[in-house]
This record gives structure tokens, C-alpha cells and sequence, in this order.
């Protein structure tokens, strides 16, 4: 980001995503909403794992926050707009963060990914065992919606996938990219940012450490269960795989590969993540080992993900925000 | 009352092998400071490669009899997967412990197509062999001889592990290098060799109890990733790096389990999660670790 103006950047990106439908087949398109619903979780999760440094192992509960809120809905309550369910997962998912956030901020390092693990998982057997609440392991039907209040009737779900619903979830990532953006970059980011590198010279500065955090815990999950949603949406299904720690796992290994210490890194590790999983998958029956393989090469080898390795200039402190 | 005897040598039994599978993460954590995603790896590793030995030795005309100690050998010999593995992970020793969760989340990955590629995606099992050592029957309260036998072995393990660190040369050698490795490797300790050997060591514990489990439960793709989160709240229970907490805990979640099964099958995991939380809020370094400063 030194080198070349973000805004550019974002600009640059956001103009191939919406020439993307009319150049590219639209498998590929609709392969893109998981993109956008993972790379808006993402966001809210390196709020949290980037610029607060603490890192989350069970975020994927947010997801599934997002897409059983999204079933309960609209499939339970007839909700149509998605817009309103939108709306309501990402204000109940805040809701139910912040007592959670309010137990686990107290921790950093492997006690809070344990923690937030531990609750991660509990949401995951609630899902899983109550059969008669959420549908056991076969899940939740989440029927379709309506955005901004039109039916799109015309289109069958893939055209509209493909389609409307693609522009809609690429406003949204901008909507909540600006935001974001505004947010790390206000005071308040800027005291997540001392928190994270010295907690207790933030303290003896007046920076109230737990309150910070618990306020970017209560963010990211409302970021999370937006993603969540629109994952939902996609597949119309939302199951307790969403939730499980391995796909909690998946969240943080999108951030590392993206680059966690830039900002646009969660977005351009959702993408290659979305990409590279589909690729592989089609390839081989033994993707998982591929994508091992990779994550063990970033790990070891750019801890600075795509981003910094397009930066191109090794940062003398990896994993830490300039 | 006979049901609940019953449910307790059940619960004895699986908190058996979560003890060593705990036992193997506990010591790698409290030398290396790693933790080890991958322990659930190795214990479905032990699994496999347990009934794939067995299998072979068997057709060499093995004993039935000697199926557990045959097992036991088929867990240490494949606990040699260790050094490999020690040596890839030495690169992110310095590194932040969220970079060393990762690293051990991709060998999870890597694990599970080895898995699939050698022993194909249908569970493997030796269930035939379960009953060999027969069964003690008083009235209704029946256990096999086998399982009693497996908790023998953690017992054995248990003590063996204790007078090793505490009485033995290498073992004072070991706790010095946990407590300080910048010491330790000034008054001449190989501290890469001896993290070599740890991290060898905490691996074969948990190969050797995915070979003793696989007579009772079949070797499957999903072992690995449920045992793990098991193992997990074991060691989050009894506190990082503590053997005595691994005990503890491994006990606490068996029996839990067991009796959660019986009582109200919902809460079988449940339960073991909001004792995990209630632990970590009243007592954030686990019953038997040491308070972070």
C-alpha cells in the first residue's frame, strides 16, 4: 500500500469485479457470491485478527449465525427483503457477541483462539443435536428473497445468482469495505492498533484496552453473519458445517493467504482462497492436501500473504500493520 | 447401579486414550510452546496404520493374543512420522503462536487426503478382534477384558511419564529446557535435538493411542478433526502444559461423555463446552496450570 494509492487499488478492483459478468462464463460468476460473503466476514475478521491482534477460532460461528438467522427468517417468520434479514442477523449477531466478546477480550494469544473455539464449538453442537429446533445435520432451508423489493420472478435462481444478485453483493462488499476503511482508519481504530502492540501502555494512556476490543469483537461478528447470509442465500441451505472449527480454520487461513496486515488483503485472500478451492476441486479428490501444502508455504515462507508478496517489498516486521 | 458401573468403565476408558492423546500436546506445548492442531492427525494416523499392521502381522501367522501389544508396536513405529514433522515446523518457532496454530491447521489438511489417498474414503476397522481377551461378566455389569487393558496401558504410561521427568537425567534436562531455553542451551543443552525428541515423543503418545482405540471404533476421515476439539478441551481443562492437568482433564471429559450419552444425549458435547468455558473464566490457566503473568 505504500507504492500504490488504496484508493486506486480498491477502484481497480471493483471495476474487473463488475466487468467480470459480462466476460466471464457464469459458473465463475456465481462462483463469486461465496467470494463476496466470505470476503465481507473477512473483513470484520481482520478487524479483529489484523488490527486488534487477537485471533479468532471459531468465527465461523458468525457465519452460522448469518445463514441460520437468514433460515429463520425468512423461512420461519416469511420475511421476503432481504435487506431486512440482512439486517436483523447482523444486529442479533452483535447482540449475542457482545456477551461472549464480554467473557473473552479478557484474553489474547492462544487463550482467547481457545475461547473463542470452545464457544464456536458450543454453538456448533447446539446446531448439530437440537434437531427439532435446527433441523440436526440436515440443516435449515433458506428459501430465496427479494433485494431491494423486486421479485426478479424472470430469472430462475441461477440466472439471478448470476446476475442481479452478483451487483447487489459487490455493493455490499464496497459498502462494507468503505466502512471498514472508515473504522480503522478513525480514532478508534487507531486505539485497537496501540492495544494490539503495547496493551498496557494503551491502558496507561487512557485507552480503555477491553472496551476497544469487545467493540471490534461486537463489529466483526456483525460483519460475519452478513457473510454468512449471502453464503446462505447461495447454497439456500444453512447446515452446521458452516460452523464447524475446521471452517473457522478456513477464515483465518483466507486472511493469512490474503495478508492479514493489509487491508485489502482479507478481500484478496478470499478471492484467490474461492478460486483455488473450486480449481482444485475439480482437478483432484485430494485438494485438501493442496491447499496444506499452501497454507504451510505462506505460513513459512510470505507470512505477508498475496498482498505483501504484490507489495513486493518484505516488510521488516511481518505480521504487524505499518 | 449397575448401568452406572458400567458407564464409568466407559468413561475410564475413553478418558484413557483422551489422556494420551492430551499427554502428547501437553508435552509438546510445555517444551515447544506449540500447539498442536495436528495431534488429532496423529492419533487417526495410529488408527490406520494400526489396522493395516495388524493385518499384515496376522498373515505372518501373528498370535491373536498378541493383537494389543502388536498395536502398541504399530502406534510407536509410526510415531517416527515425528522428526519430519518437528523439522518443518522448526521455521516458525520465533514466529507469533497464531502462525504456529496454522502451520499445524495445514498438516490437519495435508493429514486428511494422506488418509484418504492410502486408506481410502470407507472407515477402517479390526472390530473382529475386540472380544479376543473376552469379556468379565458379574450379573448384569459386563466390560471386555480389552478395555480394562487399554486403561492399564495410560495408567502405565501415566507413571512411567512421571518418574521420566521427574527421576530421570534426561527427564530434569527436559523441564529445565521448558522453563528456560535460553538457559538450558547455554549450559550446553541440544536444545534442537532435544525438541526433536519431545515432539517425537508427544506424537508416538498419540499414535499409539489411535492403534489401542481402533479394536473398539473403526479408523475413519473424521476422527482426526473431532478428536482434536476433544483433546482441546482436555488440556484447556487441566491447564497448558500441565501432565497432572491432562489427567485430570481427560478424566473429566470421559466420564462427562459417558454420562451425558445416557442422561440427555443433546448435551453430549454441550456439557464438555460449558465446562471448557466455566474453566477458562474462574481459572484461565486450567485446574492444574500455572497462573499467566
Amino acid at each position: 500500500m505504500t507504492r500504490s494509492p488504496p484508493a486506486l487499488v480498491a477502484l481497480t478492483g471493483a471495476i474487473c469485479l463488475a466487468m467480470l459478468p459480462l466476460l466471464a462464463p457464469s459458473y465463475y460468476v456465481s462462483l463469486m457470491i461465496p467470494f463476496f460473503g466470505y470476503a465481507i466476514a473477512l473483513l470484520g475478521f481482520n478487524l479483529l485478527f489484523g488490527y486488534t491482534g487477537l485471533l479468532s477460532f471459531g468465527h465461523a460461528m458468525f457465519l452460522g449465525f448469518g445463514a441460520y438467522g437468514a433460515a429463520v427468517l425468512a423461512g420461519t417468520f416469511g420475511i421476503k427483503s432481504f435487506e431486512i434479514v440482512l439486517l436483523a442477523v447482523m444486529l442479533s449477531a452483535a447482540f449475542a457477541a457482545f456477551p461472549i466478546g464480554l467473557v473473552c477480550v479478557r484474553y489474547v494469544g492462544i487463550f482467547f483462539g481457545m475461547l473463542t473455539l470452545a464457544f464456536g464449538m458450543l454453538f456448533y453442537s447446539f446446531l448439530f443435536k437440537f434437531y427439532h429446533l435446527t433441523g440436526g445435520d440436515s440443516g435449515m432451508r433458506v428459501p430465496r428473497m427479494n433485494v431491494l423489493g423486486l421479485e426478479m420472478a424472470q430469472y430462475n435462481k441461477i440466472e439471478f445468482l448470476a446476475g442481479p444478485f452478483y451487483y447487489y453483493c459487490l455493493a455490499l462488499l464496497i459498502i462494507a469495505a468503505v466502512v471498514m476503511w472508515r473504522i480503522v482508519h478513525s480514532p478508534f481504530g487507531l486505539h485497537l492498533k496501540a492495544a494490539r502492540d503495547n496493551p498496557r501502555k494503551a491502558e496507561y494512556l487512557g485507552v480503555h484496552v477491553h472496551r476497544f476490543r469487545l467493540a471490534a469483537f461486537v463489529i466483526s461478528a456483525a460483519y460475519g453473519a452478513a457473510g454468512g447470509a449471502i453464503l446462505g442465500f447461495r447454497i439456500g441451505l444453512a447446515d452446521p458445517e458452516l460452523v464447524y472449527w475446521t471452517q473457522s480454520g478456513q477464515l483465518v487461513f483466507m486472511a493469512v493467504l490474503g495478508g492479514f496486515s493489509n487491508f485489502f488483503g482479507p478481500i484478496i485472500g478470499a478471492f484467490a482462497f474461492t478460486l483455488l478451492q473450486d480449481q482444485l476441486q475439480s482437478l483432484t479428490q485430494y485438494w485438501r492436501f493442496i491447499l496444506g501444502a499452501v497454507l504451510a508455504a505462506v505460513v513459512i515462507g510470505f507470512p505477508d500473504g498475496l498482498a505483501g508478496f504484490a507489495n513486493g517489498l518484505g516488510r521488516r516486521n511481518p505480521g504487524k500493520m505499518p | 447401579m449397575v448401568a452406572f458401573a458400567n458407564i464409568l468403565v466407559g468413561g475410564v476408558f475413553h478418558a484413557a486414550v483422551l489422556f494420551l492423546v492430551a499427554a502428547g500436546l501437553q508435552l509438546v506445548f510445555g517444551v515447544q510452546k506449540i500447539v498442536n492442531l495436528a495431534c488429532g492427525s496423529f492419533y487417526a494416523l495410529g488408527a490406520y496404520f494400526g489396522v493395516s499392521f495388524i493385518g499384515y502381522v496376522s498373515a505372518a501367522g501373528l498370535s491373536p493374543w498378541l493383537m494389543m501389544p502388536g498395536l502398541v508396536v504399530a502406534g510407536v513405529l509410526v510415531g517416527f512420522v515425528g522428526p519430519p514433522i518437528e523439522r518443518l515446523l522448526r521455521s516458525v518457532y520465533t514466529r507469533d503462536e497464531s502462525f504456529q496454530l496454522l502451520l499445524t491447521f495445514a498438516l490437519v489438511l495435508m493429514f486428511q487426503d494422506v488418509f484418504r489417498f492410502v486408506w481410502g474414503p470407507n472407515p477402517r476397522s479390526l472390530d473382529s478382534a475386540y472380544l479376543i481377551y473376552g469379556v468379565i461378566n458379574a450379573r448384569e455389569f459386563s466390560v471386555p477384558v480389552y478395555n480394562l487393558l487399554v486403561i492399564a496401558v495410560a495408567i502405565a504410561t501415566a507413571a512411567g511419564f512421571g518418574a521420566f521427568l521427574q527421576r530421570t537425567n534426561y527427564g530434569r534436562i527436559l523441564r529445565a529446557t521448558a522453563e528456560n531455553r535460553g538457559m538450558a542451551e547455554a549450559l550446553g543443552v541440544d536444545v534442537r535435538r532435544l525438541y526433536a525428541v519431545v515432539f517425537t515423543l508427544g506424537t508416538a503418545l498419540g499414535t499409539t493411542a489411535g492403534a489401542l482405540v481402533v479394536p473398539t471404533a473403526a479408523a475413519s476421515l473424521d476422527m482426526a478433526i473431532d478428536f482434536v476439539i476433544e483433546a482441546f478441551a482436555v488440556v484447556v481443562i487441566g491447564g497448558l502444559g500441565s501432565m497432572r492437568g491432562a489427567l485430570a482433564g481427560a478424566l473429566i471429559v470421559g466420564l462427562i461423555r459417558a454420562y451425558a450419552i445416557v442422561l440427555y444425549p443433546e448435551a453430549e458435547v454441550l456439557a464438555i463446552y460449558i465446562i471448557v468455558i466455566a474453566v477458562l473464566l474462574l481459572r484461565p490457566a486450567g485446574l492444574f496450570g500455572r497462573q499467566a503473568t
